[in-house]
């Protein structure tokens, strides 16, 4: 509070070089590892949300075994906290990206820790697709593969947006806990100069954003899951 | 329409399902035959049995025992690309249409044709072609959220009819509709049978469409056969529940002091219709009689009726007598 003040009354209020320097690569990057982590969580989180609802019991492949084992996992993955598994799987990300430190290093944890969150997300959506329907295209003689493609996956589509967008506000946070261990964006900035370095208007500024990215994210979310739902 | 062996035959058809305390009993001995070309009701309550007897007969469910033969094939005996393959002999029309929403009526009358591998100019046609089947071309691009549910069922019966099956499998396909649109339906799985020979299964719990549109019936109670055969006749056999079911008589009065008869007509023991000739024989008998409710119609091409006397109390077993002496069934009704 004494710095604020000392800059509000020096005038130099928001006239911080960090501000026009660091913020805007800060950003870039904040958005870069959103996009990246988002995109590969959705290619991998729908197929194992997909897995997890046509195993159940209900499902068009019930297997008690494998629903079993895909469960456990992905329950280990949700229950870690996020920062553990940042640092666990670092010999992983090297392997991945070649190194540990940096946006693109950061993808690898986010990424891994985002397909468990979404696959349960998935796996819900497609439950509440009505048994009548599945029945119904099952009874045209369809395969499993294409009751998944053309009933589960469209009718469900509405609920797979609504539940990504979730996911990647997940992710925005991460980002910013993945900065605070050297991923970079705007949580670095926050982190290494707003909190470290008392240079509070940095702080403000990070978060302004980081507000705004999430609120972006949830009207365009909404947007599209909204005129997707036929119903 | 019994001469032609029928297009479907069930016999021995028995269902268990495990529980913990042991086996429950589903469906017990079934043996039925549907004709081709017919239009076949199966009725009961709901727990007879029907929804478990569809699933056996799609293959959706596999019997404990017994056959179910379409046409020469034993359905049970049937997995992977064959159990598909046959089923799309059934085109199934459901309670609730269970249309898909995120596709267009058109897309979802071309589904079962996307599944049974149609190029996308053959299934062009026939969208069309089925679309006009079921009256409903400007519709096309709607969406089931915008169509009524008389428009969903009809989209979800050209979606059954998509790739020209065998056999129109109906489940309670108007519990969800009000009289008129039931009405519109039936009438409309009427016309598809003239104009496309198509055999028609109906399964519903409301006698009325029963009365309505078929050719013969099935009554199912605690997951076994009660009667089946040819609506006329099930409509003669005055003893028969079907018999009560399709020509119902209102309930009596709740506080009464128990001088109600109950006689059917046009049945097969006595044959006649006239209410006059019953009134004129309790006349003469000396026990005269009132009408106290009564129904008539023409079930299957045949006049049947139940009629609702009113007598004096103490001489109701008279009444009776005086009734079966002329070859009637009558019944003290309480």
């Amino acid at each position: 509070m004494i710095a604020l003040t000392t800059l509000a009354a020096e005038g130099r209020w928001f006239d911080n070089p960090i501000i026009q320097q660091a913020v805007p690569t800060a950003i870039w990057e904040t958005l870069a590892m959103t996009v990246v982590a988002g995109i590969l969580t959705a290619l991998l989180g729908i197929p194992l949300g997909v897995l997890l609802f046509t195993t159940s019991p209900g499902g068009t492949a019930p297997s008690a075994f494998l629903n079993r084992a895909v469960g456990a996992v992905v329950n280990i993955g949700r229950s870690l906290p996020f920062l553990i598994l940042m640092i666990s799987i670092i010999p992983f990300t090297r392997l991945v990206v070649g190194t540990s430190i940096g946006w693109q290093a950061a993808v690898v944890p986010l990424t891994v820790g985002a397909i468990p969150f979404y696959a349960r997300l998935v796996e819900t959506s497609l439950r509440e697709v009505s048994a009548g329907k599945v029945e119904a295209v099952t009874m045209m003689g369809a395969s499993r593969g294409e009751i998944t493609r053309k009933v589960l996956l469209p009718e469900a589509r509405s609920g797979l947006v609504a539940g990504l967008t979730t996911t990647v506000i997940a992710l925005i946070g991460y980002t910013a806990m993945a900065g605070a261990v050297g991923g970079g964006g705007l949580g670095a900035v926050a982190m290494s100069y707003g909190y470290n370095r008392f240079e509070s208007d940095v702080m403000i500024v990070c978060v302004v954003l980081l507000v705004v990215i999430v609120t972006i994210v949830q009207v365009i979310g909404d947007l599209v899951a909204r005129r997707l739902d036929r119903r | 329409m019994t001469e032609t062996p029928p297009l479907l035959r069930l016999s021995g058809l028995r269902k268990e399902f495990p529980s913990s305390r042991g086996p429950v009993v589903a469906l017990e001995d079934i043996t039925l035959s549907i004709a081709r070309g017919s239009i076949h009701g199966i009725v009961g309550r709901s727990g007879a049995g029907k929804s478990t007897l569809i699933r056996c007969l799609t293959g959706l469910e596999r019997p404990t025992a017994g056959t179910v033969d379409l046409d020469g094939t034993d359905i049970p005996a049937l997995t992977g690309d064959e159990l598909r393959a046959v089923r799309r002999r059934f085109g199934m029309v459901f309670q609730h249409a269970n249309l898909l929403d995120s596709r267009s009526a058109a897309d979802n009358i071309a589904l079962p044709l996307e599944i049974a591998g149609w190029s996308a100019g053959e299934r062009r046609a026939r969208v069309a072609e089925l679309l006009d089947l079921v009256g409903l071309t400007d519709r096309a691009d709607n969406h089931p959220g915008q169509l009524s549910g008389g428009q969903q069922q009809r989209v979800g019966i050209a979606r059954a009819l998509a790739t020209r099956p065998d056999i129109l499998l109906c489940d309670e396909p108007t519990s969800a509709l009000d009289a008129a649109t039931t009405r519109q339906i039936l009438g409309l799985l009427r016309d598809l049978r003239e104009r496309l020979g198509i055999t028609v299964v109906i399964i519903t719990h409301e006698p009325s469409v029963v009365r309505e549109v078929c050719d013969t019936v099935t009554l199912l109670a605690d997951g076994t056969v009660v009667e089946t055969g040819a609506i006329s006749d099930v409509v003669a056999d005055a003893t028969g529940q079907l018999h009560r079911d399709l020509v119902p008589l209102p309930p009596l009065p709740l506080e009464h002091d128990g001088g109600y008869v109950e006689v059917a007509l046009g049945d097969a023991r006595s044959g006649t219709t006239s209410v006059d000739a019953v009134l004129a024989l309790l006349r003469e008998g000396g026990v005269p009689a009132e009408v106290a409710a009564a129904t008539l119609e023409t079930i299957g091409g045949r006049r049947v009726g139940r009629i609702q006397l009113e007598v004096d109390p103490t001489r109701t077993q008279e009444a009776v007598r005086l009734l079966q002496a002329a070859h009637l069934s009558p019944e003290v009704a309480a």
